[in-house]
C-alpha cells in the first residue's frame, strides 16, 4: 500500500502519538500492581498498540507494524496472565514504546528503522520459545537490517539515544536519592549497554568505548560490588553529558571522528579500580553482554526473569480477534492534542466575547424589559464560565518549569561541594502558559541562589547542629486567584551584616541609614540592583543577572516577590503572581476626558477629598503636592499632567490648589515597586475585568501604557503602566529612598530620640526646621547693614564677615526682591568651622519632636527632608549644602 | 502578462495621489471615532477600535508633512496588516483600485519634497496623472524612532 494520504497519516500519528503517551503510565502502574494484574489496564495498553498495528498496517507502515506486534503479543501474554510484568518486561516495553513514538514522529521514514534489537528483546517475555504466527495478515515481514541506509540508522540511533539519556540522567539523579534502587540501576544500567550497542554496530568505535567503560562500573554498581555514591553519580552524569557531546558530532559530520572521551574514561576506569574489591571477578560479568552489540537484549534480563518467565501454553488468537470492538467502545481516549496557536484564537475570542458582554450589561442598566435583563444575566454568567474553561485550557502545571530543578541543584550542589535534597509540593499548581514561560528563568534563578549562597557546606552545617544535607523546597498554590511559589532553604540566611555593609560601599544607603534599618529592610537591599554580596564571583552566581532582575521580571507579569530570612535556619523567598494575563481586573478612570484603565493589582486605596478637605488635604512640599495618608506624606501625580507635559502649570501648584477649592479629588493610591504615590484623575468610574490588547509597534515606546482595551461601550481605552508612569514622572529614581525611609521612619518612631528643632518660614505657607543645636544666634540686622563680598551678600558680625544665605531666594519664595524688609532675621549657624547666616522671613517656634523624616519626599539638594511637626508638613534644611550657596565667600572670610 | 502588472489601491492626501500594493490593505472604513494617546508621536492619531481588534491610526498627513486637514474633513482608513495588528492610515479620500504596468515605474522624482521622498518607492507614470507608491513599511516603520519624549521635547 502507498503512503497515499498525507491527511490519514497525520491523523494516525496524533492518534498514536496519544495513545503512546498514555502508555507509560499505565505500564507504571501495572508495573506497580505486580502479580496482581489489571485486566483494564493491561486492555487499555493492548488496544493501543492493537490500534497502532492496525493502522500502520493499513497505511503500509510495516516497521511500526511488527514493532506494535511484538508489543500487542507481550500484552496478550501479560492480559492471559502467562507473564507476570516484571520491571524488565515493563522497561522493555517502554523501551520498545519509545522507539515507536520517534518512529511515528519520522513517519516518513520509519521504514528504514532498524526495529530488530527491539523486537528481540520483547520476544524474551513470551511465555514459549517459539515465535507464534502473526495474527494480522496486513503485517509484512521485517526487511533485513542490512538492507538499512547507514545514515537512517544513524539518525535513529541519535534520536533513541537522547532519549534513553534524557531518562538515564533522570534515573541518575533519582538514584542519587535512592542509591537502593534496584530498578532504577537496572534502567541506567540497560541505556547504557543500549548506547554501546548501537555504536558498536554503526562502528562509532570512540562512543562504544565510553560506554562500555561505563557499562562495566555500572554492572559493578549492580551487583553490589561497589556502592552507588556522589562521585559516582557525578562521573556518570558527566558520562551521559560526554556521550551528547558525542551524538552531537555524529550528527554533525556522520562519524565519531575527533571524539575524545579519554579523560572521563580514565575517571571511570579509576573509580572503578579504587572502590572494587575484586575487579577482575566483575569483567567477565560484564564482557559477554559487550561482545554482542547488534543485537542489545541485556545481559542481566535472562537471570532475572528466569523464575518469572515458565513455558505456557502459546498465546490463544481468540482473545485478539474480539478486542477491536472493545477497543473502540471504551472511554480510553479522554484527552485530545490542540495546537497553541488555536487555544490562543479561542483566547482572543473569548476575550471578545468579553467585551460585547460587558457592553450588553451596560446597556442593560437604563432597560426594563426583564426578559432581556434575565437574558442578558444568563449571558453574563455562560460568558464568565465559558472564559475559565478556556483560560484553563492554557493552564499548565509548573512542575513543568520545575522539572529541571533537580539535576540544577545537584550538579551546582556538587561542585560547590554540598548535599542538597530537593522537595517539592504543589508541581501540580497550574497557571496559564505565558505565565509559566516568563517565572521560569526568575525561578531558577533564585534555585541556584538558594544552593550557592542559601545552603551551607555539610561542615558548617554539623557545626551549626543542622542535619549535613540541605533541604531546598518548592511550593506552590493557589491562593485568592493568585499562585503563590515559595522557594525555602533551611541554610544560613542572609547575613544582614554583610548586606548592611555591601549596601554602604556600593552607596545604596548612607551608613547612617544603614545602621537605623531593620533587619528585614535590610533584607529587601539585596533586591536592588547592582547589589550582590557573593565574597567571590563564583561560576554560579555573581554573572550579573542579580536579585533586581529577578524582582523585575516578577513585577513586570504583575507578581510580587517577598524576602524573609532567618539568621542561622533559612531563606524563605515568596511569590505571588496572576494566574493569567490576558484577562485582568482593572479600575477604569477619567482623565482630560478620556477614559484609563488601571490594573487592579496596583492598586492599594481610593481616597475621595471633597470641599474644604481639598485645601487642608493637599499640601506642597517644596511646590511638589503631597497628601498626608495616615500621617504617612503620599506624593501626588496629576494624570492629566503627566500625560500632557505642556499642563504643568494648571496641576499640582499651590496656585492651582487653592483654585480647587470647590472641586473633588480623586487620589488613587497606587504601589509601584515598594513605593506608594497617590494617582489624581478626574472621575472613578468603576471597575472592570479588561482584556488586555498590545499595542501597535509605533507606540511600544511608550512607557506610561501597558497595553489597551476595549471598553463596553466599543471604544479603545489605554491601560496605564503604573510603573512606567511613577519612572517617566521621576518617581521612581526615589524608589530606593523610599523602601529606606519606610525603614527609617519605623525605626525613628520607635526610639525615644527627641530633637530639639527650629522652625522658621519664608511668609507664604512653607515652613522650614533645622536643628537646634547647628544654630549658634539669632540675630537681626538692618537690611541697609548688607554688603557685598565678592559679589555675595555679606554683613560685618562681631568683627567678622559673615555671609548671608537668603533662604527664599534658595527656594524661591514669593517675597518680591525688590520690596525687601527692613530689618532682617538672621539664623547664625556654624558649618564646618565657618559661620553662616541664614536669613529668614520669621522665626516661628522651637519644638521638641522626633526628627522622622521622609527622605523619599527630597526635592532639593537643600533639604533633608520632609516631615511632618505640629501637624504641619515641614521642610527639613540641609545646612551643609545651603552654606555651599554662600560658597562664594569663603575666600574672603574665614572664621 | 499579468506578472509585470500589479493592482494598487490608490488614495489622495492633500495633493498627492498615492498608491499602495492591494495585497497590503486589510480593509478600507469610514471615518471611525479614535481615542487619542498622550504623548505618542504627532502621526499617530489615536485608537480604532475595529471588530475587536485594536488598529493604531497613522495620519499620513502628518506623516508626509502635509498641512493639517481642516477641522471639518473626516478622513478615511486604509488599514493595512503591520504583523499582529493593523495600521489605519489616515487620508483624505479613497481612489480606485488601479492596475499599473511596470513598465511604467520610475524612481521617485527629485521634484518631490524631501519629506515624501524617503516614504515612497516610486512613480507610475500613468497616462494623465502621476502615481507614487507608498513604502508602507517605512511609513509604518520610522514612527518608532520618534519617541514620545522626542515629540514632546519637538512641540
Amino acid at each position: 500500500m502507498e503512503l497515499a494520504d498525507k491527511e490519514l497519516i497525520a491523523e494516525f500519528v496524533v492518534e498514536s502519538q496519544e495513545g503512546l503517551a498514555k502508555v507509560e503510565n499505565q505500564m507504571l502502574a501495572i508495573e506497580a500492581a505486580g502479580a496482581n494484574i489489571d485486566g483494564d489496564l493491561v486492555n487499555a495498553v493492548f488496544r493501543t498498540m492493537h490500534s497502532i498495528k492496525g493502522t500502520a498496517g493499513f497505511l503500509g507502515l510495516a516497521r511500526i507494524g511488527t514493532l506494535a506486534h511484538g508489543l500487542e503479543e507481550v500484552l496478550n501474554n501479560l492480559r492471559n496472565r502467562e507473564v507476570v510484568p516484571t520491571s524488565e518486561l515493563v522497561t522493555s516495553v517502554l523501551r520498545a514504546a519509545d522507539f515507536m513514538k520517534g518512529l511515528i514522529d519520522a513517519v516518513e521514514t520509519s521504514g528504514d528503522a532498524d526495529i530488530e534489537p527491539f523486537v528481540a528483546e520483547l520476544q524474551q517475555f513470551r511465555p514459549g520459545a517459539e515465535t507464534a504466527p502473526s495474527p494480522t495478515a496486513t503485517i509484512e515481514p521485517p526487511v533485513a537490517a542490512a538492507a538499512v541506509q547507514l545514515s537512517e540508522a544513524v539518525r535513529e540511533f541519535l534520536v533513541e539515544c537522547r532519549d534513553n539519556l534524557d531518562q538515564m540522567e533522570h534515573d541518575l539523579v533519582a538514584l542519587e536519592a535512592a542509591p537502593e534502587s534496584e530498578p532504577l540501576l537496572r534502567n541506567i544500567f540497560r541505556t547504557i549497554h543500549t548506547v554501546k550497542g548501537g555504536a558498536g554496530f554503526l562502528g562509532l568505535s570512540a562512543l562504544e568505548r565510553l560506554a562500555h567503560v561505563a557499562e562495566n562500573l555500572l554492572s559493578k554498581l549492580r551487583d553490589g560490588q561497589r556502592p552507588f555514591n556522589p562521585p559516582t553519580a557525578s562521573i556518570l552524569l558527566t558520562t551521559v553529558d560526554k556521550c551528547r557531546e558525542g551524538l552531537s558530532l555524529v550528527e554533525a559530520q556522520g562519524s565519531d571522528n575527533g571524539f575524545d572521551p579519554q579523560a572521563v574514561v580514565q575517571q571511570l576506569l579509576e573509580l572503578e579500580i579504587s572502590g572494587a574489591p575484586s575487579p577482575a571477578g566483575a569483567a567477565p560479568a560484564a564482557s559477554p553482554a559487550s561482545t554482542a552489540p547488534p543485537t542489545p537484549p541485556p545481559a542481566s534480563a535472562p537471570a532475572v526473569t528466569a523464575p518469572t518467565a515458565p513455558a505456557k501454553a502459546p498465546v490463544a488468537a481468540a482473545p485478539t480477534a474480539d478486542s477491536p470492538d472493545k477497543g473502540h467502545s471504551a472511554p480510553a481516549d479522554t484527552t485530545i492534542r490542540v495546537d497553541v496557536a488555536l487555544l490562543d484564537k479561542l483566547m482572543t475570542r473569548v476575550g471578545e466575547l468579553v467585551l460585547a458582554r460587558n457592553q450588553i450589561l451596560q446597556h442593560t442598566s437604563n432597560l426594563e424589559d426583564s426578559a432581556f435583563v434575565s437574558t442578558a444575566q444568563r449571558l453574563n454568567l455562560i460568558t464568565t464560565e465559558l472564559q475559565e474553561s478556556v483560560m484553563k485550557t492554557r493552564m499548565q502545571p509548573i512542575g513543568n518549569v520545575w522539572a529541571k530543578f533537580p539535576r540544577v541543584v545537584r550538579d551546582l550542589a556538587s561542585q560547590l561541594g554540598k548535599q542538597v535534597r530537593i522537595e517539592m509540593e504543589g508541581k501540580e499548581t497550574e497557571l496559564d502558559k505565558t505565565i509559566v514561560e516568563a517565572i521560569k528563568d526568575p525561578l531558577t534563578h533564585l534555585v541556584r541562589n538558594s544552593v550557592d549562597h542559601g545552603i551551607e557546606t555539610p561542615e558548617k552545617r554539623v557545626a551549626a547542629g543542622k542535619p549535613a544535607e540541605g533541604v531546598l523546597s518548592l511550593r506552590a498554590f493557589h491562593e485568592g486567584g493568585q499562585v503563590n511559589i515559595e522557594i525555602n532553604d533551611d541554610g544560613a540566611g542572609l547575613n544582614i551584616e554583610r548586606i548592611r555593609r555591601k549596601a554602604v560601599e556600593r552607596g545604596l544607603v548612607s551608613a547612617d541609614q544603614a545602621t537605623r534599618m531593620t533587619d528585614r529592610e535590610v533584607s529587601q537591599l539585596i533586591m536592588l540592583p547592582g547589589f550582590s554580596t557573593a565574597e567571590q564571583v563564583t561560576s554560579v552566581s555573581g554573572r550579573g543577572v542579580g536579585m533586581d532582575v529577578v524582582k523585575t521580571n516578577i513585577e513586570r507579569i504583575g507578581g510580587m516577590i517577598d524576602l524573609q530570612s532567618r539568621p542561622g535556619s533559612g531563606t524563605t523567598v515568596k511569590i505571588k503572581i496572576p494566574l493569567t494575563l490576558a484577562i485582568i481586573p482593572a479600575l477604569v478612570v477619567t482623565s482630560d476626558g478620556d477614559r484609563y484603565a488601571i490594573p487592579q493589582v496596583s492598586l492599594l486605596e481610593l481616597v475621595r477629598l471633597e470641599g474644604e478637605q481639598v485645601e487642608r488635604g493637599i499640601e506642597y512640599v517644596h511646590g511638589a503636592p503631597v497628601h498626608r495618608l495616615r500621617g504617612k506624606l503620599l506624593p501626588l501625580l496629576y494624570l492629566a499632567e503627566q500625560l500632557d507635559p505642556t499642563k504643568k502649570a494648571a496641576f499640582g501648584t499651590e496656585a492651582a490648589g487653592s483654585c480647587q477649592a470647590d472641586q473633588v479629588v480623586n487620589i488613587v493610591v497606587l504601589r509601584a515597586n515598594d513605593r506608594q504615590f497617590g494617582l489624581v484623575v478626574d472621575k472613578v468610574n468603576d471597575t472592570e475585568e479588561i482584556v488586555v490588547k498590545p499595542l501597535g509597534r509605533q507606540l511600544k515606546n511608550l512607557g506610561e501604557y501597558a497595553g489597551a482595551t476595549i471598553m463596553g461601550d466599543g471604544t479603545v481605552a489605554l491601560i496605564l503602566d503604573v510603573m512606567g508612569l511613577a519612572v517617566s514622572s521621576g518617581l521612581a529614581g526615589e524608589m530606593r529612598d523610599q523602601t529606606i525611609a519606610g525603614g527609617i521612619n519605623s525605626e525613628v518612631k520607635a526610639s525615644d530620640e527627641s530633637q530639639s528643632l527650629l522652625i522658621v518660614d519664608l511668609g507664604d505657607a512653607r515652613r522650614f526646621a533645622l536643628p537646634t543645636s547647628m544654630v549658634s544666634r539669632l540675630e537681626k540686622a538692618q537690611s541697609s547693614a548688607v554688603e557685598y563680598a565678592d559679589g555675595r551678600e555679606v554683613i560685618q558680625y562681631r568683627g567678622a564677615i559673615l555671609p548671608l544665605v537668603r533662604l527664599g531666594q534658595v527656594f524661591g519664595a514669593s517675597t518680591d526682591g525688590d520690596k525687601q524688609p527692613d530689618e532682617l532675621q538672621i539664623v547664625v549657624y556654624a558649618e564646618q568651622g565657618r559661620s553662616y547666616g541664614l536669613v529668614v522671613n520669621r522665626i516661628v517656634d522651637v519644638v521638641d519632636t522626633q526628627l522622622g523624616f521622609d527622605p523619599q519626599a527630597r526635592m532639593d539638594d537643600n533639604l533633608l527632608g520632609t516631615t511632618v511637626i505640629q501637624q504641619r508638613v515641614t521642610d527639613v534644611l540641609n545646612l551643609r549644602n545651603l552654606a555651599r550657596h554662600a560658597a562664594g565667600a569663603r575666600r574672603v572670610f574665614a572664621n | 502578462m499579468k506578472t509585470h502588472t500589479h493592482q494598487l489601491c490608490t488614495f489622495h492626501v492633500d495633493q498627492l495621489n498615492l498608491g499602495i500594493n492591494v495585497q497590503q490593505v486589510q480593509e478600507v472604513i469610514r471615518y471611525q471615532k479614535m481615542t487619542r494617546v498622550p504623548l505618542a508621536p504627532d502621526a499617530i492619531s489615536g485608537l480604532i477600535n475595529l471588530r475587536g481588534q485594536i488598529v493604531t491610526a497613522l495620519d499620513l498627513r502628518c506623516r508626509l508633512g502635509l498641512a493639517p486637514r481642516g477641522e471639518n474633513e473626516l478622513p478615511m482608513n486604509v488599514v493595512v496588516r503591520d504583523g499582529e495588528n493593523g495600521v489605519s492610515l489616515l487620508v483624505d479620500r479613497i481612489g480606485d483600485v488601479v492596475e499599473v504596468d511596470d513598465e511604467l515605474f520610475e524612481p521617485p522624482p527629485a521634484t518631490v519634497h524631501k519629506n515624501v521622498r524617503g516614504l515612497i518607492r516610486g512613480a507610475y507614470k500613468l497616462s494623465d496623472r502621476l502615481l507614487l507608491v507608498l513604502d508602507t513599511a517605512r511609513v509604518l516603520d520610522e514612527c518608532d524612532a520618534r519617541s514620545g519624549t522626542e515629540a514632546r521635547l519637538a512641540s
